[in-house]
């Protein structure tokens, strides 16, 4: 097991305190890719601040790699290498004057030789679908939204982690941009072996990408489980204020109206097959008399 | 006389060799709720700001409520006319309390104080943000947010609304009440809406459609068929409603069903 959270609770000091996270005990492995939701203010960001060591938990222990990273003898830094974390609008924080510099930022802070942040510099560009020679000398500013989504996820990847973890990182880019930032995701974590933990309220995207969702409420974790199996639970992610996937909700609306068809499904092709199915079965039944 | 006509408009900006938006013709009645999509950069939020003069056309002529907006003298009528919503709630409000965020439009107007609260107190209330006149506003969730600074214009009694993604950085839950908040002031109030968007269901119900692409409108036809043409879809960089897809894969498969935009229209025909 790579990560894991035990009982932590963790609590805002504020004028009135805030319990953000209440006993959770989490365990992640390497490899698998997690989709985190819940509502606003259910603690989703909190935990990711959490796992790379920006916050340290109020009580409990997050061990990365069996060491607890809050220990004296740890070095923050080690878990903040391995878990690169992408905020809400990454872009927002671009500031150097070219985009190669913007992404040799954090490679730099490693302390590594120029070889080494010129060879990553150039490795997470191509990762992100940029090209280097074309995109390098030009200033961050002047990029699309979606490039620029890109450039700030390439700066977090030249520092090389085992983890990503990505908060809502679809937000406000065109139906294009987002369907490149999901494959460049999945490319990750297919073909790189990346842990990606994504934030998101598009179940979509969770039910496409994820093997596992996280579902969060009031500081505590509601429902873990592969998306076949949290998806089910309609009435109760309803009452988190929760999304289904478009394609489940379609689902559960025919079972409701009497057609047998499986609810979980998240892609098209299986959707049609099971529906062209069950309507022929019906078919069938009617001419026998049956319903 | 409609209330929103644009003739031949085209718009540079300074820094950019290619116009923003070329060839621009549109008219829009009162009461439309008209959608508009396209990619990055197509010129939707151009196109939004022409019409209440945060920009002048640079070629032909913007015209609202008959007035043209490349006029001085007609500035500040338009902008009574047209209010605009933009993407992040956070930077729309301004004052401590909500009544105040809202009661900023009418105070500029020089109304009575009785008049400002009563139009206050309305806008509040048509978007279901009634008792919340003294809340701090940033204690507010990114919905509720929002749907104050759709308060805000309301109060200013506009004819017509332009949202520029008035949901991309809103939670399923805060969609949901901002988009509902935007029909019932089209259909109770009706007030014209346009609602620019990257999310193809929040538009399915408008009454048209404009699909944007490099500063020009390609298509200006209702939603069902935009979204049930591949080829005009995939030229744009825009994607189907999943129901929409899932028919159409269900068509293919050779079963007989009519076109359909939602999941709920997608039930009805099935079963």
């Amino acid at each position: 097991m790579l990560i894991e959270m035990k009982d932590i609770t963790h609590i805002y000091e504020l004028e009135e305190p805030v319990t953000a996270l209440k006993d959770i005990n989490l365990t992640i492995d390497s490899g698998e890719f997690i989709g985190l939701v819940g509502h606003t203010g259910s603690g989703k960001s909190t935990l990711a601040q959490l796992l790379n060591g920006l916050i340290e938990p109020s009580e409990g222990t997050v061990y990365y790699n069996g060491q607890d990273i809050f220990a004296e003898s740890y070095n923050l830094k080690d878990v903040r290498e391995k878990v690169g974390l992408v905020f809400q609008y990454p872009e927002h924080q671009l500031f150097e004057e070219t985009v190669a510099d913007d992404i040799a930022f954090g490679p730099k802070n490693l302390g590594l030789d120029e070889e080494e942040i010129n060879k990553r510099v150039q490795r997470s560009l191509d990762l992100v679908g940029l090209d280097y020679e074309e995109y390098k000398d030009r200033s961050p500013f002047n990029l699309s939204g979606g490039q620029q989504r890109r450039v700030a996820i390439a700066g977090v990847l030249a520092l090389e982690p085992e983890v990503l973890i990505l908060d809502e990182p679809s937000a406000a880019l065109d139906p294009t941009g987002r369907r490149k930032l999901l494959s460049l995701l999945e490319d990750l974590h297919q073909n790189m072996g990346l842990t990606i933990i994504l934030i998101t309220h598009r179940m979509e995207q969770v039910a496409r990408l994820a093997s596992r969702v996280v579902v969060m409420d009031n500081g505590r974790i509601a429902l873990d489980g592969p998306p076949e199996r949290v998806f089910q639970n309609q009435e109760y992610l309803q009452e988190l204020s929760l999304d289904l996937p478009a394609l489940t909700m379609i689902l559960n609306r025919l079972n409701e109206r009497g057609l047998d068809v499986r609810k979980d499904i998240f892609t098209l092709e299986e959707a049609r097959d099971e529906i062209m199915t069950a309507l022929s079965r019906r078919t069938v039944d009617k001419e026998k008399g049956l319903c | 006389m409609s209330l929103i006509e644009l003739n031949n408009v085209e718009f540079s900006y300074e820094e950019q060799a290619e116009p923003a938006l070329t060839g621009i013709d549109l008219e829009v009645e009162k009461g439309e709720f008209v959608g508009i999509v396209g990619g990055n950069g197509s010129g939707k939020s151009t196109l939004a700001k022409l019409l209440n003069v945060l920009l002048v056309p640079g070629r032909g002529e913007v015209k609202i409520d008959g007035m043209l907006t490349s006029d001085p003298e007609n500035t500040w009528n338009i902008r009574q006319k047209v209010g605009l919503v933009f993407q992040n709630p956070d930077n729309q409000l301004v004052a401590t309390m909500v009544e105040d965020d809202v009661a900023f439009g009418p105070e500029n107007l020089a109304l009575p104080s009785a008049e400002i609260r009563k139009r206050v107190d309305d806008a509040l209330e048509m978007v279901g943000m009634e008792g919340y006149q003294s809340h701090p506003p940033h204690k507010l969730s990114g919905g509720q947010k929002q749907r104050v600074a759709i308060a805000g214009i309301i109060a200013m009694l506009p004819d017509c609304l332009v949202l520029d993604e008035p949901t991309a950085m809103l939670d399923p839950l805060g969609r949901q009440e901002v988009l509902n908040t935007v029909r019932s002031l089209n259909y109770s109030e009706d007030i014209t809406v346009i609602y620019i968007t990257h999310f193809m269901e929040e538009v399915v119900a408008a009454d048209r459609v404009l699909v944007m692409k490099d500063g020009r409108i390609i298509k200006n036809a209702p939603p069902d068929e935009i979204f049930t043409d591949p080829e005009l879809i995939s030229e744009s960089g825009l994607e189907v409603p999943p129901a929409v897809e899932l028919a159409a894969e269900l068509r293919a498969a050779g079963l007989d069903i009519p076109q359909v935009l939602t999941p709920e229209g997608l039930v009805d025909v099935l079963c």
